[in-house]
């Protein structure tokens, strides 16, 4: 009697923690909503979307802020996808065995680096030598955040990426070199098309990981909140949205205004987040349906 | 006819060789930095880390003495974090793998797991203030960071559960059920037992992952220094990447011997728990019963 009762809870407990998932996705768009949307009855929308970001004169401008994400997320896209897809297919479909037995873990162990350690090296090395190389007037600029950011996009690239070409049935690759093509010819017109949805989702979630890059970006970027014009904008400090919060908010009090407005700037890291990654999904369901559409 | 068609397959043999080239080397140029960071914090790191670097407080405004409490106060935030992440995390892959069924509620389950995955660490640092530190009540505290990275980390233990849980073959259920075991029986004497390493695995990732995280625990636990260890789950505490932060950011006139020493103390640590997590890995697949 009692062993039953014992099943059933453990059962029970089992499919709440099932749904938790949900309920706890809710519970922080709830909590971001509770805190954030006061901004908008203290703050006129103009002002919202004005050019200027100086907390302490009560300018809360957000076009420089996103704007700041945008670019340092673009170089970041601009270096990683290019590399990250070329390294995935060089590991699923070049590189020999042993080779490929090496590369892999040590991918993920770029995974795993701590972005603030990322960061630190920035400052210390990185932006010292662009500094020097390229003649700028600081080394914590939207460039160097694009470089640190790309090589911390580029494991989630080539790892996503690469299991799709993985997935790829061998009797495609078979069948295009029975037929003549070289292997170079196979990758570009048979597997990479093939994991095509794949390799969109890898693309997506890199750009999602990227723009979502908290400390390496705060440490590197120089932190100006100004309205990036030109691609010189590159070269020159930028602030990003998470940068934004993770210096500000320690310096706030609860309940303020500016508090308010970091929230709001959470609302829209979650908004976007959340965009991104649907996208992403959707286009591996859809490249799913249609691989069992096409194999079956 | 033939020397045309010659020239073209020699023309194709050369742009592959050329393809191949070049994909090797974006696969250089994407490792080498890797081996470089590396490299760098452990040769200009190790240097520095001595038993006192270990053991004693840190002194004079952080710029001499050890880094005692910030590895104390990350070992306490992801231990609490696990105890935390752990069981909810292992349930919920349970119940993906086994029970889920085929029904809109599980597609919701699985986007808002994706979605968790997706969210930025400092909006989980919003979070965590707003609901643990303020709602609940928390304080700044290793509890309340410890809870923010334990919600963090939940996609990574859930879906290397589900993984591990669902590469246990069916026949396995299928005898247990056959005897007349009930499902939870075939869940705790088979499945889990057999999904171990893998779910061991995906727990120890997640420790990797939190262990490193500073943005989470800025505004959650963070204390840039402390004259006394945390006594309680409710102090705050001093944290290994927060201190790497703050060493490289915000004191001027920092050593580097404590600046890498700390950079090569995480290090270390996350290559010792990547290392661990890669060693159950392969001896579970080595020990395998199907």
């Amino acid at each position: 009697m009692t062993r039953r009762h014992g099943e059933r809870l453990a059962t029970l407990l089992i499919r709440v923690a099932g749904v938790s998932a949900i309920a706890i996705l809710l519970t922080i768009f709830a909590f971001l909503v509770l805190e954030g949307t006061p901004t908008l009855g203290e703050v006129p929308l103009g002002d919202l979307i004005g050019a200027r970001w100086y907390p302490i004169e009560d300018y809360y401008g957000l076009v420089p802020l996103v704007l700041g994400s945008l670019i340092v997320t673009l170089g970041a896209t601009l270096i990683a996808v290019p590399l990250g897809v070329t390294t995935a297919v060089f590991i699923a479909e070049v590189a020999p065995r042993s080779v490929r037995e090496v590369l892999k873990p040590f991918i993920e162990i770029l995974a795993g680096l701590p972005s603030v350690m990322l960061g630190f090296l920035g400052i210390v090395i990185l932006a010292p030598e662009l500094y020097s190389r390229l003649n700028l007037a600081t080394g914590l600029t939207a460039f160097t955040g694009a470089l640190l950011l790309g090589w911390i996009a580029i494991p989630t690239i080539v790892s996503v990426a690469e299991d799709a070409l993985d997935a790829v049935p061998r009797a495609y690759r078979e069948g295009a070199l029975a037929l003549g093509a070289t292997r170079w010819q196979t990758i570009w017109r048979v597997t990479l098309p093939a994991a095509r949805g794949g390799v969109l989702t890898a693309v997506m979630l890199g750009i999602g990981r990227a723009f979502g890059e908290t400390m390496a970006v705060m440490m590197v970027t120089g932190n100006a909140a100004v309205i990036p014009r030109g691609l010189g904008a590159l070269f020159a400090p930028a602030r990003t949205m998470t940068a934004t919060i993770a210096a500000e908010m320690g310096e706030v009090a609860s309940g303020s205004t500016h508090y308010h407005v970091l929230f709001l700037v959470g609302i829209l890291l979650f908004v976007i987040s959340l965009a991104v990654n649907l996208v992403g999904a959707s286009v591996v369901f859809r490249a799913r349906t249609r691989a069992e559409r096409i194999l079956s | 006819m033939i020397t045309p068609l010659r020239g073209r397959r020699r023309r194709s043999q050369w742009t592959q060789r050329l393809g191949f080239a070049l994909l090797t080397l974006s696969a250089i140029i994407t490792t080498i930095p890797i081996v470089m960071i590396i490299f760098v914090i452990l040769q200009r790191g190790l240097a520095a880390i001595t038993p006192e670097f270990l053991f004693a407080f840190p002194t004079d405004g952080l710029k001499a003495g050890g880094i005692f409490p910030a590895i104390l106060g990350t070992v306490y935030l992801t231990l609490l974090m696990t105890l935390a992440v752990a069981p909810l995390g292992i349930a919920a892959g349970v119940y993906l793998a086994h029970y889920a069924p085929a029904t809109p509620v599980t597609r919701w389950i699985r986007v808002a797991i994706l979605n968790l995955a997706g969210i930025p660490s400092v909006v989980y640092g919003l979070f965590g203030l707003a609901f643990f530190v303020i709602f609940m009540q928390f304080g700044t505290s290793i509890l309340a960071g410890a809870l923010t990275l334990a919600i963090m980390t939940l996609p990574v233990v859930i879906t290397t559960t589900e993984e591990a849980l669902r590469s246990v073959p069916n026949s396995f259920h299928v005898v247990s059920v056959s005897l007349g075991g009930t499902d939870w029986q075939s869940v705790r004497r088979l499945l889990l037992p057999q999904g171990l390493p893998g779910i061991l695995t995906g727990v120890i990732l997640g420790l990797e992952r939190a262990a490193g995280e500073t943005a989470p625990i800025l505004f959650t636990a963070a204390a840039v220094y402390l004259p006394r260890l945390p006594t309680s789950p409710l102090d705050p505490t001093m944290a290994l990447p927060y201190h790497l932060y703050v060493v490289s950011t915000q004191v001027p006139g920092m050593p580097p011997g404590i600046q890498f020493g700390t950079a090569a103390v995480l290090l270390i640590l996350v290559l010792a728990m990547n290392l661990i997590a890669t060693i159950i890995r392969s001896r579970a697949r080595a020990r395998r019963m199907w």
